[in-house]
């Protein structure tokens, strides 16, 4: 009983093997003989499209896979909808599955963790520095095709992680409820602007709340070693009752609830007349003069992929000019913004109507982040209670 | 950026009537027509993994995750927490929140079903609140913030109003704070109060009425010695769900109020912060101490459910 088993699953095996050999010569036969099949743990280690045989092999991998799991991307963020969207049209046998998409960084490690192994985690992340700092062993090395076009100080070497885009801290506010706008930091201080200014969320959870904290110290005479003056103006803000507790969001800003928001250009672009009819029509996005505060968000590929090959392709895909154009077009500063205006591949008018990208801005060091979060989680709460 | 599914936990489903113990108890001569034990604890089998996958597992993981490091590490650095003042100030807050729409809502929905029990239990009237009850009950997160906003927000209906009649600016909206999810928490605990207090208040027999009137009693008398003892214990029951709902309700507090202030709002923080690194554990002992707060009320219900019966036995 025993052998009989044992040859026939031999005979299977064999059967197996001569059946993908076949199938492998035939695909490699009609697209130049170089497309690699790879094992779901190999695709897992691929650190670039050649491993697959080129990037004929990666689409051909990524199709046979058929998904691809991407976490916290709302669709108003850095014109994400649009992008994901260009993705399932470009290639329609790839389905899309967007988790989460008001959730944070540290809710994209936690999806990676508890959900390790099964065909829902996450392949790709786009990912805060501070929690990825934290977890750079969940992350595969990998190099897309225009690796040589990000700046070397805006990837790692090995390739665990690499820059995507970022956002200049702006204020959008309503130009119907404040025709005179806004010119200073210290004009939200004024009286017009009582129950206006909101913020995303609480600087000891959000990032981009931190990031608000931040450009008001950079405008109040602080520093990235030092956001304590930051810290101040919203105490200020809250005394003279213009501080709004309440969580901003697109239809908040659409209704009128929350006239100034304090947030990522990217967004508060997203939400004004781009929106179409979602949006607010007299939303206007202002980034203050002086030193701006940005802060470059990562692309990284989950170790445990489900799906290896599409997280792979999705990545290729981000880095193509087109969608680092879409990136520009949302006030989203693409990592290959400078190659691309040098080779050409750059949308001008798109350019023209965001404005380049400021030639300095801070964003936090890991320590400066690290001081940051302690002073906030420290005064925080006594300033704006 | 926040996850705004709704989780009231404790008290999802108001169509499950447990509450009216005491009341409603199986009397002992019914007890023996029922199946025999063996059988009873089969049928109880589903209920019991169930409990034990969706409620006690998880609650055991999230409060032991409170006693390690994120590392993994076992640690009582997690429980520093409460000596921030913060922290202290949010339990008081959730605690006070708690308290004020329970008993709110309890008072505010046992006069409802006083009246409801006058009218046709099959009439139209009965029909309409019972299921507006149900729909309202499990009206919350983000769309109840959003009518709220609507309504009292300071560019929403009363603000638009008052601002007319005194100039602009006189209205500052109550609801970005702790004390103005009152009405909000309201708007949800009045109509679950309505739910599981109606079976207790249709418990009363007519005929105990009509024996306090044949002895001489007055109306004031029957409420005073039969229905008020009697619905006590169904009455506090209900109470403690309502505050337990409340307790552990998260998402409209998170789309109304963004900067803290109700211990459910801490655990969201603590696990899910992208700016405060390694502090994520704290959440276990957040929800340790939630815990501990519900089972001293729970005993002190216990307590007074005891002291209850032995007036009942008396």
């Amino acid at each position: 009983m025993k052998t009989r088993l044992l040859v026939g699953t031999a005979v299977l095996a064999v059967a197996a093997l001569a059946l993908t050999a076949c199938a492998g010569t035939a695909s490699g036969s009609t697209s130049g003989g170089s497309i690699k099949t790879l094992t779901l743990a190999e695709a897992q280690k691929a650190t670039s499209a050649d491993d697959f045989g080129g990037m004929a092999g990666l689409v051909a991998a990524a199709n046979k896979e058929g998904h691809l799991n991407v976490i916290t991307l709302p669709p108003s963020w850095a014109n994400y909808g649009q992008i994901i969207q260009g993705f399932e049209k470009k290639y329609p046998g790839i389905k899309i599955n967007s988790e989460n998409p008001d959730g944070s960084s540290a809710d994209e490690v936690a999806a990676a963790k508890s959900q390790k192994g099964q065909s829902t985690a996450p392949d790709v992340f786009d990912i805060g520095t501070a929690v990825m700092n934290q977890n750079l062993d969940l992350l595969a090395p990998y190099k897309v095709q225009s690796w040589k076009d990000i700046p070397d100080d805006f990837k790692a070497a090995d390739g665990t992680w690499w820059y995507d885009y970022t956002g200049l801290m702006s204020i959008g506010y309503d130009t119907k409820k404040f025709p005179k706008g806004i010119k200073k930091l210290d004009d939200l201080l004024g009286s017009d602007f009582k129950n206006a200014v909101a913020i995303k969320g609480d600087p000891t959870q959000a990032n981009e709340a931190l990031s608000a904290v931040a450009m008001a110290a950079l405008q109040s005479g602080g520093s990235a070693d030092d956001i304590q003056p930051g810290i101040d103006f919203f105490q200020k803000l809250k005394q003279a009752g213009n501080f709004l507790g309440t969580l901003p969001t697109q239809a908040t800003v659409a209704s009128g609830e929350t006239p100034v928001v304090i947030q990522w250009s990217f967004n508060n672009v997203g939400w004004g007349p781009a929106a179409g009819s979602a949006g607010n029509p007299n939303w206007k996005t202002v980034v203050l003069p002086g030193t701006g505060f940005g802060s470059y968000y990562n692309q990284a590929i989950n170790t445990d992929a489900p799906n290896p090959a599409a997280a792979r392709l999705w990545e290729e895909y981000l880095y193509t000019p087109q969608v680092q154009n879409l990136f520009l077009a949302a006030g989203a500063y693409p990592a290959q913004l400078a190659a691309m205006k040098k080779a050409g591949t750059v949308d001008t008018s798109v350019l023209a109507k965001v404005g380049d990208a400021p030639s300095d801005f801070v964003q936090l060091s890991a320590d400066q982040a690290a001081k940051a979060s302690t002073l906030l989680t420290a005064k925080w709460a006594a300033a704006i209670g | 950026m926040t996850s705004l599914a709704e989780s009231r936990g404790v008290g999802e489903n108001p169509r499950r009537r447990g509450v009216r113990v005491g009341t409603l108890r199986a009397s002992g001569a019914a007890r023996g027509a029922g199946p025999g034990v063996a059988v009873g604890w089969i049928g109880l089998v589903p209920f019991g993994v169930y409990a034990l996958l969706f409620l006690a597992i998880p609650a055991v993981l999230a409060i032991a995750s409170g006693f390690f490091t994120v590392d993994g590490a076992f640690t009582l650095a997690n429980f520093d927490t409460f000596a921030d003042p913060t922290t202290q100030k949010d339990i008081i807050g959730s605690v006070g929140l708690s308290a004020v729409t329970a008993v709110v809502g309890a008072i505010a929905g046992a006069i409802i079903c006083y009246a409801l029990l006058s009218m046709r239990p099959d009439g139209w009237i009965r029909t309409i609140v019972d299921s507006a009850s149900s729909v309202f009950a499990q009206f919350g997160g983000v769309m109840l913030a959003f009518a709220f906003i609507a309504t009292m927000g300071n560019t929403g209906l009363i603000g638009v109003i008052l601002n007319g009649l005194f100039g602009d600016n006189t209205y500052t909206s109550p609801l970005y704070t702790v004390p103005g999810l009152v009405p909000v928490y309201l708007f949800f605990q009045i109509p679950l109060m309505v739910l599981t207090f109606m079976p207790a208040m249709e418990a009363l027999k007519p005929a105990w009425g009509e024996a306090v009137a044949t002895l001489g009693g007055t109306r004031r008398t029957y409420w005073w010695r039969v229905g008020i003892p009697v619905l006590a214990p169904a009455f506090l029951g209900c109470t403690i769900l309502l505050f337990a709902n409340s307790f552990s309700s998260f998402a409209t507090a998170a789309a109304l109020i963004s900067q803290g202030g109700l211990i459910s709002l801490d655990i969201f923080r603590a696990s899910t912060s992208e700016t405060v690194i390694g502090h994520a554990n704290e959440a276990g002992s957040l929800a340790l101490a939630m815990v501990v707060v519900m089972v001293v009320l729970m005993s002190a219900y216990g307590a007074l459910q005891r002291r209850a019966a032995k007036w009942g036995n008396r």
